[in-house]
């Protein structure tokens, strides 16, 4: 008890933590307005609104499903390398040599979870009628946070390189050649023609814009890597800030007006 | 069948667990009915049932044919041959259907108890199949399995206070949620809550990891395709509609849809009511309509392309053992032929080889009248027609422009039942086929 007390009062704590332990009410709410990582929360908040039959918890449990895609992505970053060369290798090596070898599990396991409970945050907000006015705005960015973690797990599909990993890439993406107008096999993309020149073709489509190349190769490979690991999160990290702040301007957890 | 008995011996010790789990969440629910002491019938019959699930567990242990509990033969045969994509989709629909009917009775504590426990018995009783064990047990099914007892679960929560709170509005009362007006601080009460439920997932997670290893497949190679070729699990929805239709509308018009018609809906639904709490009553439109594009057209089509969908893309009943082989007669007729050929007993028009660029057109337009004129009428005279007939009140209150998107939006949503039910009734392959243009619907 002494040297928790001494460490609480020594400068080097004081100067990490600007407020003392919450064991009180004053600074129970203290602790909430000057904390970082806390102020995203206001300091009360009602009762019902945080019942777990009302909320189901699960934005949280997706927002922290993130944070351990983040962390298990980026370890996974140290023993991968996207080429065609070292791909399935490495996976392999994952599995068989590298110690802790639950880390690709615990990636794999952990973003199919968060495409569920991002389903299941959708549907709780749904039929608690919580897109209404004020949060429409919200559920927009919601929807497009829907958009970019399917995009988040389909691009991480491909990384593994083995056949399941192509052959579902090469199924979902066969679907952009059929855009209209800008897929060369979709309706409409022969009036897209100068002097008789085909302007949409299988090097120029909207399939190829997306894999790089004219079929899933190591161009695809590459681009989803960069997509996965960099563009999509920050994408997502940016926009789930917008849809916190959201939250807590629209007024807190949603309620009987 | 010696395959068969090396199965179940691979798949005995976790129905053997399985079984065990069953028995103790029962235990534990049976103490609990016994110490609220208003049920002890109740607790009784799970007590009871609790023994029978271990009686199943140690013969599950035991993993010969003989002893491992398992559906009869004679029952999955049965199953096989009433499933199909038909029966499959009419079933789930009523099944839907009876569940939103008749909520007030299943949302009773006991009676989903009940059902929990049977979907799980049926469930353990079926992993005694091989054919059913592959694909369920294929390890990027499982979290559709897991997908399916969750939306149960939290429909049931949903609806349950939902219930509630209808019978309360109707008596004038508001609902639950506004009855308990108090404010708490949010540490400890919300952040404790929080670290919890980090704790819990990350325990779970950590579990699942350990007991379920990640799929690692042969190494690439684009010159073999499997089959089936599935997209990921999320996407097997939008690939069984590729069934229905062409890929420029299932894989690209209608998602996109999907996505718009999201984004659009708190500026469609101007019902101010159930704003911030559980109710159906107050918004059964609104309710229906998505409780239809998410659990029937949504999840139950991913259900279906996942586990139901085997080589060539062709239908397997849950027992049915994915033979490559399997020939299913593909008939299926564009209305233009059904139209020309059929009704009025003429040749397609063609537009004579060499013809001028606006004779081909105007042969197209004539060929395809009769699709171009249906689809037409669907998409432009309904919406008006609708406006003035059942949607009145709607029209009333949204203005033109909102209610024709949020009208549009619900035809071109109901175009993928509509088509299902005539290709399953007429084999209609298009209702309009432009070859030329690449464009068939």
């Amino acid at each position: 008890m002494a040297i928790g007390e001494t460490i609480r009062n020594s400068q080097i704590w004081k100067s990490i933590f600007r407020h003392p332990m919450p064991l009180d009410r004053r600074n129970r709410i203290v602790v909430m307005l000057t904390n970082f990582f806390l102020h995203l929360h206001p300091v009360s908040i009602k009762k019902q609104g945080i019942a777990l039959s009302f909320t189901w918890c699960m934005g949280g449990v997706t927002f922290f499903l993130f944070l351990v895609e983040t962390v298990t992505g980026v370890l996974l970053m140290f023993y991968y390398r996207p080429t065609l060369e070292w791909a399935y290798n490495d996976i392999l090596a994952l599995r068989d040599v590298t110690s802790l070898g639950i880390l690709r599990e615990l990636h794999r396991w952990g973003a199919h979870a968060m495409v569920i409970t991002t389903w299941l945050h959708m549907y709780r907000v749904f039929l608690t009628g919580s897109y209404k006015p004020p949060r429409e705005f919200n559920w927009v960015i919601g929807v497009i946070l829907l958009l970019l973690t399917l995009l988040l797990s389909f691009t991480g599909y491909l990384l593994p390189w083995d056949q399941l990993a192509i052959w579902a890439i090469t199924v979902g993406s066969n679907m952009a050649r059929a855009t209209p107008l800008l897929g060369y096999e979709g309706p409409g993309q022969q009036l897209l023609t100068i002097g008789g020149i085909d302007m949409i073709t299988d090097g120029s489509d909207a399939r190829f814009g997306l894999l790089g190349a004219r079929f899933v190769g190591e161009e695809t490979l590459n681009r989803f890597y960069v997509l996965h690991c960099i563009a999509i999160p920050l994408a997502v990290a940016l926009l789930l800030a917008i849809h916190f702040w959201r939250v807590r301007k629209d007024g807190g957890i949603s309620g009987p007006l | 069948m010696h395959s068969n008995e090396l199965f179940l011996k691979d798949v005995s010790g976790f129905l053997g667990g399985y079984y065990a789990a069953i028995a103790l969440m029962n235990g534990i629910a049976a103490v609990i009915l016994w110490q609220r002491k208003n049920q002890p019938g109740w607790a009784i019959i799970w007590t009871v049932f609790a023994s029978f699930m271990m009686v199943l567990g140690s013969l599950a242990l035991s993993g010969t044919e003989s002893t491992v509990p398992a559906l009869p033969e004679a029952a999955r045969n049965l199953v096989n041959s009433l499933s199909g994509p038909v029966n499959y989709t009419v079933g789930t629909t009523v099944l839907l259907v009876a569940f939103f009917v008749y909520r007030k009775f299943f949302v009773q504590p006991m009676v989903a108890w009940t059902l929990f426990n049977v979907a799980l018995l049926l469930m353990g009783l079926s992993m005694a199949d091989q054919n059913f064990a592959l694909i369920v047990m294929k390890a990027d099914n499982v979290p559709i399995v897991g997908l399916v007892f969750l939306l149960a679960f939290f429909t049931w929560v949903a609806t349950k206070q939902a219930v509630v709170n209808d019978e309360r509005i109707a008596r004038g009362e508001p609902p639950m949620e506004k009855v308990n007006d108090e404010k708490v601080l949010v540490w400890p009460d919300l952040v404790y809550t929080e670290l919890i439920c980090m704790i819990a997932v990350s325990a779970f997670l950590l579990a699942w990891a350990i007991l379920l290893p990640a799929p690692l497949e042969e190494p690439a190679s684009s010159v073999k395709t499997p089959n089936p070729s599935k997209a990921p699990w999320y996407f097997l929805g939008l690939q069984e509609m590729l069934v229905y239709f062409d890929p420029w509308y299932a894989g690209v018009v209608l998602p996109s849809l999907v996505i718009f018609g999201l984004m659009a809906m708190p500026y469609l639904d101007f019902n101010k009511k159930g704003n911030g709490y559980y109710s159906i009553a107050e918004r059964k439109f609104a309710y229906l309509t998505w409780q239809f594009g998410f659990l029937e057209l949504w999840i139950t089509l991913i259900i279906l392309g996942t586990f139901l969908r085997g080589p060539n893309w062709n239908f397997f009943g849950p027992f049915e053992y994915w033979t490559p082989y399997k020939v299913e007669v593909l008939n299926n007729v564009s209305l233009t032929q059904v139209f020309w050929t059929r009704f009025l007993d003429q040749p397609i028009p063609v537009a004579a080889a060499g013809s001028s660029a606006l004779t081909q057109i105007g042969t197209i337009l004539l060929r395809e009248a009769p699709g171009l004129l249906l689809v037409g009428g669907y998409l432009v005279l309904l919406p008006p027609l609708m406006a003035v007939t059942i949607f009145r009140r709607y029209y009333a209150k949204m203005g033109f422009l909102r209610y024709m998107v949020m009208a549009n939006l619900m035809l071109l949503m109901l175009s993928l039942p509509l088509k299902m039910v005539l290709r399953w009734t007429m084999n209609l392959s298009y209702i309009i086929s432009i070859p030329e243009l690449s464009l068939n619907f």
